[in-house]
């Protein structure tokens, strides 16, 4: 097996691409791709200020290398979920990565500043324990990105991800979803700007890059990702994959190129007000992270572990 | 006298011993994985699939879906 580019041993080999490559030039595919992403769809301009949204998993931090290697400005911000000890070692990648390469990174703790955690919000609203973190890690970066002057928010969003959730969507025809899709969402109504550069990039590839950059990243899956439905929307797109590879990106691209401007009148664009108690934009009242910050309170006292474990059961 | 392939699994981490030496192909046919959807893993570097493991490597075969 030898290089596409360079004729020398390869080390991974893409179906989709009928192409095998050697570390240097994969290396190279995948801030190209990077790149033609954020020039197709003008992300960035140069000299904006980035806030990078950082997990410790594979994706958000091959999204914050490869920013960085082609020259943006870019910080990091971390939600403290208090997912038990997922969380810390999570955390530890992300400080591993960031002392490194000398970046800014902000820490947010949901315990800490808001009183409560996943499991615990979890609990307090019996919903899945995602639906609660979603809703907080996006609350969070929205009002650290505004707060601190950011330009955007990136996320490590990649393919697999994307045409996982695009299939979601049409099986349920989640029209006001479908418009909103997109790899950049422009800032709106107090809302910042929302970048996913990895959309070209498969897990697969996000991975193989950080084991040949030497990043270190949560390799172990969120034990409360569980009955996430995602899971099985790739499974079921992998199957395709594996029959016919290129499937997964046929779909995306051409969801991007051929239909989703069609959705556009369906996105509810309501004027927004603001939430009387953080600020945020929202259609209601109260925005909904405040309102989970609300039903939390009196959950939000130290869940004890074996409880915790319940209520993580209880979600399948 | 020859010594076996150490292999590291993930999600949940745990080490198997199998007798070298083996292709990749085969030792991932023989685990019944998907190579699309793991990545083998031999120091700091990604291994091929059509590789020869020596009956002492060490490596890891890790899933490409991780996190959460
Ligand atoms: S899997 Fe769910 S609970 Fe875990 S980090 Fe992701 S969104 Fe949060
Ligand atoms: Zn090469
Ligand atoms: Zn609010």
């Amino acid at each position: 097996m030898k290089c596409r580019v360079c004729r020398e041993p390869a080390v991974i080999a893409l179906r989709r691409h009928n192409a095998n490559f050697c570390s240097d030039h994969f290396l190279r595919y995948c801030r190209q791709q990077v790149d033609r992403v954020i020039d197709d769809y003008d992300m960035f301009a140069p000299g904006e200020r980035l806030l990078v949204a950082v997990s410790g998993g594979k994706d958000s931090l091959a999204v914050w290398d490869i920013l960085r290697e082609l020259g943006y400005a870019a910080d990091g911000l971390y939600v403290g979920l208090g997912i038990d000890d997922y969380s810390d070692v999570s955390l530890s990648f992300v400080t591993d990565f960031v002392s490194r390469h000398g970046l800014e990174l902000t820490i947010v703790d949901l315990a800490d500043s808001y009183g409560f955690d996943v499991p615990s919000a979890a609990e307090a609203t019996g919903r899945v324990p995602c639906s609660a973190c979603g809703l907080s890690k996006r609350h969070v970066f929205d009002k650290a990105a505004v707060d601190g002057g950011y330009d955007a928010v990136v996320t490590g969003h990649n393919l697999d991800d994307e045409a996982a959730v695009l299939y979601g969507n049409v099986m349920r025809w989640q029209v006001d979803y479908l418009g909103r899709q997109r790899p950049l969402l422009e800032a709106r109504d107090g809302f910042p700007r929302k970048a996913k550069p990895l959309v070209r990039l498969t897990e697969r590839e996000t991975a193989a890059y950080c084991v040949l950059r030497g990043i270190d990243y949560q390799v172990e899956e969120c034990p409360m990702a569980i009955g996430n439905k995602h899971l099985g929307f790739k499974e079921a797109l992998n199957l395709l994959e594996d029959r016919s590879p290129g499937s997964k990106a046929e779909f995306y691209f051409g969801y991007l190129k051929r239909v989703v401007d069609r959705f556009t009148d369906f996105e509810d664009r309501g004027s927004l007000g603001t939430c009387p108690s953080c600020g945020s934009p929202t259609d209601a009242e109260t925005c909904a992270f405040c309102r989970l910050v609300s039903r939390t309170a009196g959950h939000s006292q130290p869940v004890a572990f074996t409880t915790r474990n319940e209520a993580t059961v209880r979600q399948h | 006298m020859s010594d076996p392939v150490k292999v590291l699994l993930r999600n949940p981490s745990r080490e198997i011993e199998i007798p070298g030496p083996m292709s990749v192909t085969k030792l991932l046919r023989k685990l019944d994985l998907n190579r699309e959807s793991v990545l083998v893993i031999g120091s700091g570097t990604l291994i091929p699939a059509d590789s020869m493991l020596a009956d002492d490597a060490e490596i890891e075969i890790r899933p490409v879906i991780s996190g959460g």
